[in-house]
């Protein structure tokens, strides 16, 4: 094991192979990115909110003379194209998957690094040529991508049917196929770590649903994003080979939203599952009380996955194909909300007779279930085929996708960030600052999103830069403004969070090992961790949801403190001497 | 700990590798049978390609799969020449592949079929490109271990790169063997 | 839906009723989780001198709320098969009907009607003005949809009528409407700059003036 201090600041800090560096690289990117989708999101909004009006100062420095100091009409569909593709790929997965994943997955496992460092070290660095692709779009003079982030051909293959769907559209692909490259990498690691390089005593079934989670969203990243990649490959043949997979008449258009959504589908779970292993993992500990219902919340995750394969066709019930589609797809939809209904149901439970203890990471993973509940519910909607010939394509869609994927997704990584930053870095963020910042992020949340249900019951379409050149809807501009107002609030209240994580990294309150109080085996090592993550590696003696046991007097027992008299994992001598409890 | 003995993690990462292949090419094959199968006109395979030969093709891919396994057995017994003898037989079958392969390709072209000027075109070209690609850089794999051979890496103790080779190797065979299946039998 | 937009055809009643009952059904499922959850909150906030129950599941409890949802999800999905199969399968014959061909292309409908032959692709054939669609009610309209570029969608809200206007790959879509009225067509599908405003304009109204309309534009052309 190389010494920290023989290795050069770009050895140790950039081109790194150690797990918690990547991971850390992977979060400030993604921070960085998610303020750009941000952003054109406020873009977005303000469009509908007031079309084609001047925005004071922004409007003539972003949009110029050329076009009147307002958004071009070309422009919207690049927004929403490049909102959600930013969003998607460049924030919430990579956030996920990438920082917490890599920064987790060896220090809850009980492993010194992930199975493969140096394939880690590429994981990340694909990524950058990724991110640069993607900026660049936004440079070029026919603008970038527009086709939405979805990308249906043959909008998206025919250079000349939209200004976006030239060379922005072609640096969307090539970036696409990086980012899959990296996923796919970085999910074989993860697997093979996971599965073999787990401490001694740490069944499968002790693990903490953070890492099952991770787990079953690296299988999903495998075998999902080979697809994508395939179906990018062929769009990008189409674009510049002339063959002809979507094209119009020889082809098959909708072959694209078949290979496209085969993907995308299990990709919506590869965004939620982690999150959900989080906010477990995070009402446990601030619930002091085991997680209700472990097994059938493993079980759940398996069937959302398993399920999430079949039923890619419930965004295409419209689409031209086969009607006797809609019937299938429709059943298998249904029945995938069960496991997630399931897993509800066992987070309440873990709530049930617990000692609740409201910190910032507690607050935000109630909010990420009381609001996937909506996401969740909004979607049987969606499932129900008769009534999405009214609902798709129109905002309640959008409402729907980003309950659960703000709602979940993304108060999921707020509880995450928040919760894991003093393992992270050593110091403390500020609780105050915490739960302003997140009642402040719930109620606008809410102001924002819950209206779309009410657009779309309207049938407002989505992806439309004017919606109020239709009579129909014209009455809607009212509640669009609100949305906006609550939208700007929103996004100042990120600032807060900002403030509260970068301040924090140098002035927090300096946090010992286990400043939660939790049991799984991150907390048995310092904070941050040394650069070989355990002095010894732990040996594990139970699960991770052992709060409030009546073995000891504490309402905790990390899973590597030995307990005398109880049972020893498989074939491991009861240690001579019990270690010592956690701070 | 390992819950799998005898299985290294970096045979456990290949088998996840040939996993994720094994949707990649399925994504292209799915295209490949739903074009095919709602194109009003799908040429004649029997005459517009060269089946026999291709058969022969196939034929050969399959002997340098077992060159591959009789290259294992030999570094399992410890004997690194016999190692090197298959090794070099396994990529000279596979580069004698691909060459038969390009000279299939050229033909079709000069008979006018092309990736962009029919769907069967684009499809054919594709699907044999990618795996085409695969037996190369499989080639390149092979020579990478050849080198390592002569340079002593692998002893009867410690082969695994030799076994990941095989593992990749035989994949593409298999590939192949569905390939040849659906383009030119059915 | 759900009483904000009026539901003008014979499948709206049905597609809205549908909408009600899933509204409903998840409306409870709302309160009770999201009351229980608040409830919780409340009754088990953190006090000192209390420790919480040492429980880890119930194997019963498990059962029952994964096997009542599953039932409930499955007999909702079985309960819509005869709307979707009506809606988008059982199509009414072509001679009962008003057949009509409606093309989508950047940015733009255009409708063609069938002549005093009765039949469409035929010389006589009377060309819309562009935009300008009108419906005849009580009586089945099937739309022959195509598009000559990009993807595009047929979305009248009102008829509760969306169908994707596939190029290279014509499609159906029917309707029988009820009322008469001056109604929208919106385009559902992103197909580039002009996406915003492909506005149609529908009127729906009785067979006579519907034919009366037919005449007029004919003469015009």
């Amino acid at each position: 094991m190389t010494e920290t201090a023989e290795l050069s600041f770009v050895r140790r800090y950039v081109f790194s192979t150690d797990h918690k560096v990547i991971g850390k690289q992977f979060l400030f990117t993604a921070m960085g990115f998610f303020t750009i989708g941000g952003l054109l999101a406020i873009l977005m909004r303000t469009q509908l909110a007031w079309p084609w009006q001047e925005i004071p100062i922004i409007g003539p420095l972003l949009y110029g003379e050329a076009s009147g100091n307002i958004l071009p009409p070309e422009s919207y569909p690049a927004l929403v194209t490049m909102h959600g593709t930013i969003m998607i790929f460049f924030f919430i997965i990579p956030i996920l998957s990438g920082a917490l994943g890599n920064f987790l997955i060896p220090l809850m496992t009980g492993a010194r690094d992930m199975a493969f460092p140096r394939l880690n070290l590429a994981s990340y660095w694909l990524m950058v040529p990724a991110f640069l692709l993607v900026l660049s779009s936004f440079l070029v003079t026919t603008g970038p991508a527009s086709a939405g982030w979805t990308s249906y051909a043959p909008l998206s293959i025919l250079q000349d049917a939209a200004p976006g769907s030239a060379m922005g559209q072609t640096l969307w692909v090539l970036s696409l196929m990086l980012v899959g490259t990296s996923s796919l990498v970085g999910a074989i690691n993860y697997i093979t770590t996971i599965v073999m390089l787990r401490a001694p005593g740490l069944d499968m079934f002790r693990l903490p649903m953070t890492i099952w989670a991770l787990f079953i969203t690296a299988i999903l990243v495998t075998f999902a994003t080979p697809v994508l990649t395939g179906a990018l490959i062929l769009m990008f043949f189409d674009r510049s080979l002339g063959t002809l997979f979507f094209a119009a008449g020889e082809g098959q258009v909708i072959l694209w939203q078949h290979l496209f959504w085969f993907y995308s589908h299990p990709a919506v779970y590869i965004m939620i599952l982690p999150a959900m292993g989080v906010a477990s993992d995070v009402i446990s500990t601030f619930s002091r009380k085991p997680l209700f219902g472990y097994k059938p919340m493993v079980y759940s995750i398996w069937a959302i996955a398993g399920l999430g394969f079949i039923v890619w066709g419930h965004h295409m019930f419209v689409s031209g194909m086969n009607p006797l589609l809609g019937i299938t797809f429709m059943t298998s939809t249904m029945l995938i909300a069960i496991p997630s209904a399931v897993k509800t149901f066992n987070w309440l439970g873990t709530l049930w007779r617990g000692n609740l203890q409201m910190q910032a990471p507690m607050l935000n993973a109630l909010a990420f279930v009381s609001t996937f509940v909506i996401g969740g519910l909004s979607g049987i909607f969606s499932a129900a085929t008769p009534v999405d010939i009214f609902l798709h394509d129109t905002y309640w869609i959008v409402g729907h996708i980003h309950y659960v994927l703000f709602g979940g997704s993304l108060f999921g990584v707020f509880a995450g960030v928040q919760y894991w930053f003093p393992k992270m870095f050593g110091r403390m963020m500020s609780n105050t600052a915490g739960i302003y910042h997140f009642v402040i992020t719930f109620v606008t949340f809410n102001m924002i999103f819950l209206p779309m249900f009410y657009l779309g019951a309207f049938g407002m379409p989505r992806r439309i830069a004017d919606p109020y050149q239709y009579e129909m809807f014209s009455g809607l501009q009212g509640t669009n403004q609100f949305m906006t107002y609550a939208l700007f609030v929103l996004a100042a209240a990120q600032l807060i969070f900002a403030f509260n994580f970068f301040y924090s990294l140098f002035r927090g309150k300096v946090a010992g090992k286990n400043p939660w109080k939790a049991n799984t085996l991150e907390w048995t090592t310092d904070s941050p961790p040394p650069l070989e993550n355990f002095e010894e590696i732990p040996t594990v003696y139970r699960g991770p949801y052992e709060y409030s046991s009546p073995l000891v007097a504490a309402d905790y027992l990390p899973q590597d403190q030995y307990v005398d008299g109880t049972e020893s994992p498989r074939g491991m001598p009861a240690p001579a001497v019990s270690p010592a409890a956690g701070d | 700990m390992n819950p799998m003995p005898g299985v290294g993690t970096m045979k456990f990462a290949m088998w996840l590798f040939l996993a994720s292949e094994a949707l990649f090419f399925a994504a292209l094959i799915s295209a490949y049978v739903l074009l095919r199968l709602t194109s009003p006109s799908w040429p004649d395979v029997s005459e517009l390609l060269n089946v026999p030969l291709v058969a022969l093709n196939t034929s050969l891919l399959l002997i340098s799969s077992v060159t591959m396994v009789y290259g294992f057995a030999s570094i399992e017994d410890g004997k690194q020449s016999r190692l090197r003898l298959y090794l070099i037989a396994t990529a000279v079958i596979g580069t004698v592949f691909v060459s038969i392969q390009a000279v299939e390709w050229a033909q079709l072209i000069g008979e006018g079929v092309t990736a962009s000027n029919s769907v069967f075109g684009s499809t054919f070209y594709v699907l044999t490109g990618f795996h085409g690609l695969h037996v190369l850089i499989g080639i390149l794999f092979l020579v990478l271990t050849i080198f390592r051979s002569y340079r002593g890496r692998y002893s009867q103790a410690e082969h695994g790169g030799v076994e990941l080779m095989g593992l990749y190797w035989h994949f593409v065979d298999i590939v192949w063997i569905f390939l040849f299946t659906i383009i030119y039998l059915i | 839906m759900g009483g904000l937009v009026p539901g003008l055809s014979t499948i709206a009643g049905p597609i809205d009723q549908i909408f009600m009952v899933v509204l409903v059904l998840t409306g409870i499922a709302f309160v009770l989780v999201e009351g229980t959850l608040i409830y919780f909150l409340i009754r088990y906030r953190h006090q000192e001198d209390r420790k919480a129950t040492f429980i880890h599941g119930n194997r019963r409890v498990e059962i029952l709320w994964t096997v009542i949802p599953g039932l409930m999800l499955f007999g909702l999905a079985v309960f819509q098969y005869d709307t979707w199969i009506a809606a988008k399968i059982d199509f009414p014959p072509e001679s009962a009907s008003e057949v009509i061909s409606v093309s989508a292309n950047q940015f733009e409908w255009n409708a063609t009607y069938a002549g005093a032959d009765g039949e469409l692709g035929t010389t006589d054939d009377i060309e819309a003005p562009i935009n300008i669609l009108h419906f005849p009610i009580g009586k089945p309209v099937i739309v022959k949809l195509e598009s000559t570029d990009v993807l595009h969608s047929f979305f009248i809200p009102v008829l509760r009528v969306k169908q994707d206007a596939v190029p290279g790959r014509p499609s159906e879509v029917w309707f029988e409407a009820i009322a008469e009225g001056e109604y929208e067509l919106a385009c559902a599908e992103l197909c580039g700059l002009g996406h915003y405003r492909m506005r149609g304009f529908v009127t729906l109204e009785t067979e006579e003036k519907f034919d009366a309309w037919l005449e007029e534009i004919a003469a015009r052309r």
